[in-house]
């Protein structure tokens, strides 16, 4: 097994890959989020702002779904294969609802019709809904455990069995948490009446999130068998939980202090601590099985080779500092309050 | 109908559809940057008008193309989950290595590039529209080296046996640079700017059929005339080349291409034919022994048949191979002749005499497309049985727990979306030809100067 800083590289990887999928629920987790609150503005102009707000945004942040899913496939290929063909019915779903998201950003406004932008708008609401129940869906099914049997052949349901009670309430949670993060990062966005609108719209939000939070929370600890085992065994990790907690504690004291851009920054906090604490979860096992343990899938046996891993380790290296690069720029350049122009959607 | 034959229904149809859209970009994103460039330059107000009305149309391949593309990223997992265990270790550097280096590049620029004229200078938008194009060709690199090491593998090994046995990546650069991906990188290149300078040349020559926009559709046919005489001739050699490699390294292939079956002799080169895989003869004009010049430089050189292949390793649509390749030669050469003759009319100075020949232009967008597509379907088919040459076999390397009910499923869903996506796709690029870049000046009167 090869090193790096003392940690192997199956770890390492199982590391980026967190932060990738982090990085995605953080930047869609607004886009999303902002989509999800679209049938809650009435006016036309409204709805093209709160678009427009995500416009120039929402594509390079979609980067992060591309990579993560490439970063897994390359990591984890085991991984990848067992999980996306297990949850076929969801991920089929969820693909071909981000495609109709992608057109009905770009299609929307092309028409002045009343009937086209009425269609567009109720396709680009659902969408962004769904895709962020069916996120939820996915990691609640991952934390439960899928029946996978020898081989990672998965011999459980075809259709419906992924929607259980558990993924339907972390699917709901997903949602309530991606459109208080969209309707902060739309305060940031936009100025008068619909400014307003949002600040009235994001207190419902929040109840909606912290009700189906709690409610998640504890029916995780009662319900889900051995949740709390990895805190016991080493209390360190104890500060993961309380993290996440004060996170989202603060998130609501900031947004009633105005402060959105603080706000933002701990409801993105709010996401990377509680990913954090699936991973410190289930490390090493990636998806476990529910039919014997030893047939889960870890990062050790779903990991590709140590060759393969170290040569991706570098491409990390050398590529992240590029990203970093080309992000910083883009978000600079359409810093501020949405100004719609010629070229806007 | 079996798992396995929906699955590959499946993939070829998102894929297909897929490809209609990224060579678009890649191609119209050359002529973009050629015409800003022309604008930054001169300071010539046309080039303006010319790249943000290119740009608008852009706009809509590259959407469609990412939207598309993000599916078949996830549908090696869904449906080819055993080929994605076997391949992971190699072809997941080559796809993380495409995110990090090629999508991050040209996603983020794209956002400056549609958004940012009024936001940022000039030159700095004009790197942008450079950051998005380049973006766009890395990424054609990282996947045709994913494609080309399924069809000529390189420097891995394969570990494990039985189900566990996949393939490990022993030399990184050998993968990258397998026998076939230079050329394949080329040639698909190509084939992009083809697409991309063939649907420009086709817009404007329809506009200097109408008698509108004559003075930049003028200017815009001339750059793109110029591009597409290059590419469709250098086009020939890196053909010529990529099937050299076949020779060496596909041999069932490069015989189904031309339904050559005898074991080992001199193999003809036609020009059309039909192929009776039942008799193993094949109907049409041919070039006796022009095969084996081309491969040999030798009229009676023998070339490996389909024959000297077991019947299960070896392609089973001869046939269509064989259209499908023949299709696509056809068509480059047709558009060889094409812009050979345009060109000879420009230097002649009678470049938009002639109303025919515009008309030909406007029709002839659809060529490149078709190459395109047929050119993929006879790489592909010519690859079968086998998913890695000579590894692992089609037929392996599916999704087993996957059902047949399930990818009805998600077949029908993506025929309904698709469809509407397409129709849309015609419907917005038609208003927007319709329209003409008339939009893009704000002072109409000063437009109209320009155009």
């Amino acid at each position: 097994m090869e090193y790096f800083l003392g940690i192997d590289y199956p770890t390492l990887w199982f590391l980026v890959v967190g932060l990738l999928f982090s990085g995605y629920a953080i930047l869609e987790g607004f886009d999303y989020g902002a989509g999800a609150w679209h049938l809650f503005f009435k006016k036309d102009l409204s709805r093209r702002i709160a678009i427009n707000a995500i416009g120039p945004l929402w594509d390079a942040n979609q980067v992060w779904l591309v990579i993560g899913g490439g970063a897994l496939f390359a990591g984890f290929p085991v991984m990848y294969a067992t999980m996306l063909s297990s949850m076929y019915v969801p991920f089929m779903l969820f693909l071909m609802l981000l495609v109709l998201r992608s057109s009905a950003i770009k299609f929307r406004s092309a028409e002045q019709m009343l009937w086209w932008r009425k269609t567009w708008d109720i396709i680009y609401f659902t969408s962004n809904v769904l895709i962020s129940f069916l996120l939820g869906v996915v990691l609640a099914n991952i934390l439960q455990g899928l029946e996978i049997g020898e081989n990672y052949s998965y011999k459980g349901g075809m259709f419906f069995s992924f929607l259980n009670p558990y993924a339907i309430m972390v699917g709901l949670t997903t949602v309530s948490l991606f459109m208080t993060q969209g309707a902060i990062f739309l305060l940031l966005k936009t100025e008068g009446r619909l400014h307003a609108r949002l600040t009235f719209l994001l207190k419902k939000g929040m109840i909606f999130f912290i009700v189906s939070f709690a409610v998640t929370s504890l029916y995780t600890l009662v319900f889900l068998p051995g949740v709390t085992d990895r805190f016991k065994e080493n209390p360190v990790f104890f500060i993961v939980p309380v993290l996440a907690f004060l996170a989202v504690a603060n998130v609501p004291r900031l947004v009633s202090k105005k402060k959105y851009g603080i706000a933002l920054v701990f409801s993105s906090l709010t996401m990377a601590f509680l990913l954090m604490l699936v991973a410190v979860q289930l490390y090493p096992v990636l998806l476990p099985s529910s039919v014997d343990p030893a047939y889960s899938v870890t990062i050790y046996n779903a990991a590709s080779s140590q060759k393969s891993l170290g040569i991706m380790l570098t491409i990390v290296l050398i590529g992240s500092p590029l990203l970093a690069g080309y992000f910083l720029f883009l978000y600079r350049t359409f810093h501020g309050k949405v100004k719609l122009d010629d070229t806007s959607y | 109908m079996d798992t396995e034959i929906l699955a590959r229904i499946q993939f070829a149809f998102t894929i297909a559809f897929h490809y209609i859209y990224p060579p678009l970009s890649i191609g119209i994103g050359l002529i973009m940057v050629i015409m800003e460039g022309m604008y930054l330059k001169t300071k010539n107000k046309q080039y303006e008008i010319l790249t943000r009305f290119w740009l608008k149309i852009f706009a809509i391949t590259f959407g469609i193309g990412v939207a598309t593309g993000i599916i078949m990223e996830f549908e090696f997992g869904t449906n080819w989950s055993v080929y994605s265990r076997y391949v992971g270790d190699i072809f997941g550097s080559a796809l993380a290595a495409e995110g990090l280096f090629a999508f991050g590049l040209e996603s983020a620029f794209l956002g400056v590039l549609l958004f940012g004229w009024n936001r940022v200078s000039p030159k700095v938008h004009f790197i942008s529209t450079i950051g998005v194009f380049l973006g766009s060709m890395f990424s054609a690199v990282w996947i045709v080296v994913a494609n080309s090491w399924q069809q000529t593998p390189a420097g891995y090994h394969i570990v494990g046996e039985g189900f566990n046995a996949r393939a490990e990546v022993t030399d990184f650069w050998a993968m990258v640079f397998n026998p076939s991906s230079v050329d394949r990188i080329i040639h698909v290149w190509q084939g992009a700017f083809l697409a991309g300078a063939f649907l420009v040349l086709s817009v404007h020559a329809y506009y200097l059929l109408k008698g509108r926009y004559i003075e930049i559709s003028k200017k815009a046919f001339k750059i793109a005339l110029g591009l597409a005489t290059i590419v469709s001739l250098t086009q020939l050699l890196s053909g010529h080349s990529s099937a050299d490699g076949v020779a060496v390294n596909q041999p069932a292939k490069l015989a189904a291409m031309e339904g050559h079956y005898e074991k080992s002799a001199p193999a003809d080169l036609y020009l059309f034919g039909w192929v009776n895989d039942e008799t193993q003869e094949v109907t049409g004009i041919k070039l006796p022994g022009g095969l084996s010049f081309l491969v040999h430089q030798d009229f009676d050189a023998p070339i490996t048949g389909l024959n000297a292949f077991p019947k299960e390793d070896r392609p089973g649509q001869v046939n269509a191979v064989f259209q499908f390749y023949h299709i696509m030669i056809s068509i480059g050469m047709f558009l060889i002749g094409l812009t050979l003759y345009a060109s000879f009319l420009w230097w002649r100075g009678k470049l938009f005499d002639k109303k025919w020949l515009l008309k030909i232009f406007a029709f002839s967008v659809l060529l490149p497309q078709i190459a395109n597509q047929v050119g993929w379907f006879a790489a592909e088919m010519g690859r079968q049985p086998w998913i890695v040459y000579g590894h692992l076999r089609t037929n392996e390397g599916f999704s087993q727990e996957v059902s047949s009910n399930q990818i009805l499923f998600s077949l029908i869903l993506f025929l309904v979306v698709y469809t509407l996506l397409f129709l849309l796709f015609i419907y917005s690029l038609n208003k927007k030809i319709k329209h003409g870049p008339y939009d893009e000046a704000k002072n109409p009167d000063e437009f109209l100067k320009y155009v």
